[in-house]
C-alpha cells in the first residue's frame, strides 16, 4: 500500500482537486478516464442504454455536484464511480430513491486500479475467478449485483433456502477477494 | 474476514444494497458501534467494486459527454452567480416585459432590489474569494511541507551517532482530524519475496488497524501514504510487523518497530 497507493491516488486526487475548484476541463478528464466503467455497470444493470445514459448523466453530475464525497485518502476513484454507478442503476430499475448516500460510501480494494491497463487487468481476473466459481454460486452473486434481488428473492427464485444464498453469495465475494490476495 | 461472525453473512448483504426491514436495521445499529466491523463493510464494498468493474461493453455514446459537459457548464454558471444560491430563491425573476406602463414603475422597484441584492452577492463574492484564497494558502503550505517528504528526488539522511550503525527508522505523521497518515521509513532491511513491512495504527483499545503495507527500496526506504482508516480512530501508538505482501488484518507476527506520539 505503500508506492502502489501513492500511484493509485495521486492522479485522481489531483483531478478531483481541480474539480472542487470548479474546472471543467478537469470534469472532462474524469468523464473520458471513467465513463466507460460507470456507462457499462449501467447497461448490464439496465439493459437499455438510455437508462444507463441517464445513469451515467447522474453519477458524474453528483461528482461535479459534491466532488468532496469522494475521500481520495480512502479508495480508488474508479472503484468508488463503479459502486455508486451500480446502486444507482439498482434503484432506477427498483424504481427506489437512492438507499446510499454518496458521502456515505466508502470502498477499499487491494488491487491497483489506476490506469485503465489496471483496471483490465483487475476486469481479467475476476471474470476468471467468476468463471471458476460453481454455476449456482455465480449465479446468485450476479442475481444480488446486477439484479438488485434480495436473498429471500433469490431464495424464492431458485426455490433453494435462505442460509444457503447467504453463504453462496458471500463465500463469492470471498473468493474474489482473495483472488486479489495472493 | 474479520468482521463479527454473528454479522457476516448480513454485513455482505448490507455492502450489497440487498438487506432490507428489520435486518438492516440491526446491522446498521451494530456499526455504529464497531468500527472493525465498518471497516469490513468497506473492503466488501471494494469486492462488489471488482464485480462492477468486471462488466464490459460498449463506449458511451459521445451525445453523453456532450450532455454532460453542458450540464456542467451550466450548472457552473449559475453556481458562479448565485452565491450559495439562497437569495436567489427569495427573488424570483419578474415577467414585465409586457406591462407598459405600468412596467416602468415595477422596473424601478426591480432596479432598487437588484442593487441591494447586487451588493450583497458582491459581498458574498468576496467573503468567497477569501476562503478560497485562505484554502489555496493552506494548500501551498501543505505542499511545501509535504513535498521534501514525498518527492522520489528527495535526499534522505538520516543522522545517527557516529558509533552505531545505521538503525531501521520510522516517522508517522499522523493528522487524526482529517484521517490523514503520511509514514516514512528508513534503514530497513530487504525481506524475502512476498513478503512486506505492515503499519498499525494502534488505538487506546481494542486491536490494531492496518494502515497500509511497503516494500523498502534499495535504500531501505519506503513509504505510505494516506492508507484507508476508520474515520477518527485514534492512535496511541504506530508499530510495524512484517506479513504477506498483500497485508492482513490483524498482525501474525511480533512487532518489530513501535512508537507513540511525540
Amino acid at each position: 500500500m505503500s508506492s502502489p497507493d501513492r500511484q493509485t491516488i495521486s492522479p485522481d486526487l489531483a483531478v478531483v482537486t481541480a474539480v472542487k475548484s470548479g474546472d471543467q476541463g478537469a470534469m472532462a478528464e474524469l468523464y473520458d478516464r471513467y465513463s466507460s466503467v460507470v456507462y457499462a455497470v449501467a447497461l448490464r444493470v439496465l439493459g437499455d442504454t438510455m437508462a444507463a445514459e441517464d445513469v451515467l448523466q447522474e453519477v458524474f453530475l453528483q461528482l461535479w455536484r459534491n466532488p468532496s464525497a469522494f475521500d481520495a485518502a480512502r479508495g480508488s476513484l474508479g472503484a468508488w464511480l463503479a459502486v455508486i454507478a451500480r446502486n444507482r442503476a439498482i434503484d432506477a430499475l427498483r424504481k427506489r430513491k437512492p438507499e446510499t448516500d454518496i458521502e456515505d460510501l466508502v470502498v477499499s480494494v487491494a488491487p491497483d486500479l489506476a490506469s485503465e491497463v489496471d483496471r483490465s487487468r483487475a476486469a481479467e481476473k475476476v471474470r476468471g475467478v467468476l468463471g471458476s466459481m460453481p454455476s449456482a454460486q455465480r449465479s446468485a452473486l450476479e442475481m444480488v449485483y446486477f439484479q438488485g434481488l434480495s436473498h429471500s428473492e433469490i431464495a424464492d427464485k431458485t426455490g433453494e433456502p435462505l442460509g444457503t444464498i447467504k453463504t453462496r453469495i458471500r463465500a463469492g465475494l470471498m473468493m474474489l477477494r482473495k483472488a486479489f490476495q495472493t | 474476514m474479520s468482521a463479527h461472525e454473528q454479522f457476516g453473512e448480513d454485513l455482505v448483504l448490507y455492502a450489497l444494497n440487498a438487506l432490507e426491514g428489520e435486518d438492516r436495521a440491526k446491522v446498521e445499529e451494530h456499526l455504529a458501534s464497531c468500527s472493525e466491523c465498518r471497516l469490513e463493510l468497506e473492503h466488501l464494498r471494494g469486492d462488489g467494486a471488482l464485480l462492477a468493474l468486471s462488466t464490459s461493453g460498449p463506449k458511451p455514446p459521445a451525445r453523453a459527454r456532450a450532455r454532460l459537459l453542458e450540464a456542467v457548464a451550466k450548472e457552473g454558471k449559475i453556481a458562479a452567480s448565485r452565491a450559495e444560491g439562497a437569495r436567489e430563491a427569495g427573488h424570483p425573476k419578474p415577467r414585465w416585459a409586457w406591462l407598459g406602463w405600468a412596467a416602468a414603475a415595477a422596473m424601478v422597484v426591480l432596479a432598487a432590489l437588484l442593487w441591494n441584492e447586487n451588493s450583497g452577492l458582491k459581498q458574498m463574492l468576496a467573503a468567497k474569494n477569501e476562503e478560497s484564497a485562505q484554502a489555496r494558502r493552506e494548500l501551498e503550505d501543505l505542499r511545501k511541507v509535504a513535498a521534501p517528504i514525498l518527492s522520489p528526488q528527495t535526499q534522505r539522511i538520516t543522522l545517527v551517532s557516529t558509533k552505531a550503525a545505521p538503525q531501521p527508522q520510522g516517522k508517522a505523521f499522523y493528522l487524526r482530524s482529517r484521517n490523514s497518515l503520511v509514514f516514512v521509513a528508513n534503514n530497513m532491511p530487504q525481506l524475502p519475496p512476498h513478503k512486506a513491512y505492515q503499519l498499525w495504527l494502534v488505538p487506546p483499545d481494542g486491536a490494531p488497524m492496518p494502515a497500509g503495507v511497503f516494500k523498502p527500496d534499495a535504500r531501505g526506504s519506503g513509504t505510505i501514504v494516506n492508507p484507508p482508516l476508520p474515520a477518527g480512530a485514534e492512535a496511541k501508538a504506530f508499530a510495524i510487523t512484517v506479513e504477506d505482501e498483500a497485508g492482513v488484518p490483524q498482525p501474525t507476527t511480533p512487532i518489530i518497530m513501535i512508537g507513540t506520539g511525540e
